[in-house]
């Protein structure tokens, strides 16, 4: 597979009507906005066919890394039965799907359902173009369409000895009647789908062409830069705009909103730096109080039982299991606030006119970003837009709009003028939207023949939906902080303990929360995971039989750990000096399951990981290499979170502004992952962008252990001391 | 008012001195390859070669790269025909969001120059390039096609 399709790069013209005043915009896009210039009729709206044989798919989800344009147009294109190598890919825009009654349906590009939870849509829409490029060959030919066949875009009539190609007929296709009837492919029988083919992006991410938000470039543009007050709910007071208006390249300093002042300058480096000079009196309000030391006594109060909580999974009686169990074990685990730290800043670029607004950002959720358009501009759908752009990385950040209102905010006090906002790093690790706090109290209770009879396992903490999402709260309830830990569905426990409780005490600090890749399997995987350790310890069993002995009605968790056991070769001793540690969970509709092996060295300060294996059960698999990569990729997102991954809240703001303080993993400290692969067709689809970040650290603390006899449960490892070899 | 020599081009640049070369490269000379990740010297997201040696251009004043050959990944192509960095890339598929890989194709490309056949200690060493998606993997395998097609 080494074909490189090329990619679909032209320069095109965001209309003058747009633009208001008669200004032309002239930029080139790698996947930009081009539906009204596209010249040929498209097929329907996810395929267009030009003259020249070229396919062009639409993609309503956005690309961050993870693949999903790729994949996604594989299953386009396998329905579609085109030529791979003449598809290229193009995003519709949220304006447009509004105004076609949302024809592409959800673009959010989160939860790890980009694939998962658009595949059967996306996959009709591909079959139906296709019955209607047919049809109309047929038509042309006055045959039957059962008689004509297709193959990589080429359609025959084999009686008749004739053929024509997708590109000739596009015109004509578009006109017949779109099928009512459409019949999809069994995946054994796909030739496109499934396969580990190339990405559709590369080329212009290895010769600088690529545009990401902060390289979008428009005519007159200015640049702003902002500070947001650091303390969380706080407020701008003042600012003193005389020390800086003279400044070099500086245009205006003006207010953002009630607590965000910018400076906007010719370019980013003046910005910043009457920025930087210009002094801000801000109102810091209540939170001031707020620290890592207050939020943690916060949360340990709610992990006594007699605090109020939502119940997320129950069985069985479990306070007769701890009253009557011949032993009980406690443990009591913490995970920290960390932010998501995508390579690229957030920014978003923004032109107001009075009666229009459009802005070119990388989002993970156009429509929610469309959304913060309209809301932020008071303006009407017809009258907005959002282009979106290469994302510098998403892992959830981008999925929040809070930067885009903040650029459309600054354009409106300067109509006209598009105006790029640009954040800063430090901004970016100050205003974060980050994982939450959670702490977690466990209780296992054994009876006289070592049986684990009861599992209780109280959460306390912060709640992303409470804060994000409140409209899916149920009576209060947060059902997301269970992922993992349900009693069935798309994350599951993967256990069966004959008495159980597992609940929530909500506790929200005053830190906004966002989905952070992963979202809460990354801190209930390493609680169940590290305890399961735990009691198989105090069971004087192995980690793995004592798990085998609970999973035995849960085969599909049972296999992904089945799968990394063998692999790393449980049943066998480790090499000299080195140890072995697993893990298993299910989120986002996939299984997953890690093992590692370690060395420690300087009385177990540093860690060395020589081997990962990773085991992942999608359902289905619809470009094997892309989920290898996020596999790997995921281990050095949840190993950088277990080993340096920390905010911590002084004063009512995050102390960390930067990567020397909020470290991240580098390429000597990463081994290989051997991925392993093991698609058992289970519906709903899995994800999997996020679920195997959750089990990179439970299988390196357990081997931890394994190692020093010592049991870490708090994090990130920096805090004692330890760190990569 | 200074001259900076990029990509073998001659560009005036209305800077001031203390301006990091980063941005006169990005906003004087438009060009935008190269990217911004931290500011500090820490990420290698903007790593350009300066005489031939990779630096983080962030931490190096525009001003001092006067008088220099510089380097970005828009450059890094002679003739048309990649570097063998960038084919190796495109082999591997490499990239994931692609933000860090301006700077990491610099890196490497500087480091194949100094030690044609790297080992996986002299990678580790030499290539300290954050990346958040997390592609090492590919990353050092990549870095040892290239090798092997200087061979
Ligand atoms: S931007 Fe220069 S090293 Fe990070
Ligand atoms: S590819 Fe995304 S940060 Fe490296």
């Amino acid at each position: 597979m080494n074909f490189i399709p090329k990619l679909d790069r032209r320069s095109f013209v965001v209309g003058t009507a747009a633009a208001g005043g008669g200004l032309a915009l002239g930029l080139t896009l790698p996947f930009g906005n081009a539906l009204a210039q596209t010249a040929s009729p498209e097929v329907n709206a996810w395929v267009v066919i030009k003259p020249d044989e070229t396919v062009v798919i639409r993609i309503a989800r956005s690309e961050m890394g993870q693949g999903t344009l790729t994949g996604l147009a594989q299953l386009v294109a396998e329905e579609l039965e085109c030529d791979w190598s003449k598809v290229t890919t193009e995003y519709p825009t949220p304006g447009q799907s509004v105004a076609r009654k949302r024809a592409w349906g959800d673009f959010s590009t989160g939860g790890s359902r980009g694939i998962r939870e658009s595949h059967e849509y996306v996959r009709k829409g591909g079959a139906a173009a296709r019955m209607m490029l047919v049809q109309a060959a047929a038509d042309q030919w006055k045959v039957p369409a059962s008689e004509c066949t297709v193959s990589k875009g080429v359609i025959s009539h084999g009686a008749s000895s004739r053929s024509t190609t997708y590109g000739k007929v596009a015109d004509a296709a578009a006109k017949v009647t779109p099928p009512t009837d459409i019949k999809l492919k069994d995946p054994k029988d796909w030739t496109i789908a499934g396969k580990p083919l190339k990405r559709l992006d590369t080329v212009e991410k290895t010769n600088g062409q690529m545009i990401y938000g902060i390289d979008v470039k428009l005519p007159n543009m200015l640049i702003a830069a902002i500070k947001d007050c650091p303390v969380f709910g706080g407020k701008l007071k003042s600012y003193d705009e005389a020390k800086v208006a003279g400044m070099k390249g500086v245009k205006k300093v003006l207010r953002v909103n009630d607590s965000t002042v910018a400076v906007v300058a010719d370019t980013y480096w003046h910005a910043k730096t009457a920025l930087d000079a210009l002094p801000i009196v801000w109102d810091d309000g209540e939170n001031v109080k707020v620290s890592s030391e207050t939020i943690a006594a916060w949360l340990k109060e709610g992990l006594a039982d007699d605090q109020p909580a939502f119940v997320g999974n129950q069985n069985g009686d479990i306070k007769d299991a701890i009253a009557k169990a011949s032993r009980t074990v406690e443990a009591v685990y913490a995970y920290p606030y960390q932010n998501h730290a995508p390579m690229e800043p957030m920014n978003a670029t923004a032109l107001f006119t009075g009666d229009r607004c459009e802005v070119w950002t990388g989002t993970q959720n156009g429509e929610a970003a469309f959304a913060g358009v309209l809301a932020e501009s008071g303006l009407t759908p017809d009258k907005c837009d959002v282009h979106k752009v290469m994302l510098g990385g998403g892992f959830g950040r981008r999925g929040m709009t809070d930067y885009v209102r903040q650029a459309v905010a600054i354009a409106k006090q300067m109509p006209g003028t598009p105006i790029k906002m640009m954040w800063s790093r430090e901004e970016d690790m100050l205003h974060g939207k980050f994982h939450p706090v959670t702490q977690c109290r466990m209780v296992g209770s054994f009876d006289d023949k070592n049986n684990l009879t009861g599992f209780r396992m109280r959460l306390s903490g912060q709640s992303i939906l409470a804060s994000v999402l409140p409209a899916r709260m149920e009576n209060g309830k947060d059902p997301v902080a269970f992922q993992g830990l349900n009693p069935r569905g798309e994350a599951a426990f993967g256990y069966s303990v004959p008495n159980l409780l597992i609940d929530h005490s909500m506790r929200n600090p005053p830190v906004p929360p966002g989905f952070w890749r992963g979202v809460n399997v990354n801190h209930n995987a390493i609680y169940v995971e590290c305890f399961m350790d735990e009691l198989a310890k105090s069971a004087g069993m192995d980690a793995l039989e004592f798990r085998r002995k609970l999973m035995a009605d849960k085969p599909k968790h049972l296999g992904v750990l089945n799968a990394v056991a063998e692999k790393i070769g449980w049943s066998t001793p480790a090499p000299q000096g080195v140890y072995r540690g697993l893990c298993h969970h299910m989120g986002f509709g996939s299984y997953v399951a890690g093992a590692v092996e370690i060395s420690v060295l300087d009385d177990g300060k540093k860690i060395k990981i020589h081997r990962i294996v990773a085991a992942t059960d999608p359902g289905y698999a619809v470009n094997p290499a892309q989920i290898e990569r996020q596999v790997a990729g995921s281990f050095v997102y949840g190993l950088s979170a277990l080993f340096f991954g920390e905010c911590t809240v002084k004063g009512g703001r995050m102390e960390q502004e930067n990567f020397d303080t909020y470290d991240s993993m580098r390429i000597a400290q990463m081994p290989k992952v051997e991925a392993i692969l093991m698609p058992t067709g289970h519906t709903p689809w899995g994800g999997v962008g996020e679920p195997t970040i959750c089990v990179a650290a439970p299988a390196v603390l357990n081997a931890y252990f394994n190692a020093t006899g010592k049991r870490i449960r708090t994090f990130p490892l920096k805090n004692h001391g330890i760190g990569f070899a | 008012m200074i001259r900076l020599n990029i990509n073998g081009k001659d560009y005036e640049v209305d800077v001031e001195n203390d301006t990091p070369l980063l941005w006169a490269i990005r906003e004087n000379a438009g060009l935008t390859g190269t990217k911004y990740g931290c500011g500090i010297a820490q990420c290698g997201a903007c790593t350009v070669h300066v005489d031939g040696e990779a630096v983080r251009s962030c931490g190096m004043q525009a001003s001092d790269a006067v008088g220099k050959k510089i380097t970005t990944v828009e450059g890094l192509a002679v003739n048309g025909t990649m570097h063998r960095v960038q084919k190796a890339w495109i082999e591997h598929d490499v990239p994931q969001c692609g933000y860090c890989q301006s700077g990491m194709i610099m890196a490497v490309a500087a480091l194949l120059k100094d030690k044609p056949k790297p080992t996986d200690q002299e990678i580790d060493e030499a290539i300290t390039n954050i990346c958040r998606c997390g592609t090492f993997q590919q990353v050092r395998a990549a870095i040892h096609t290239a090798a092997g097609s200087n061979a």
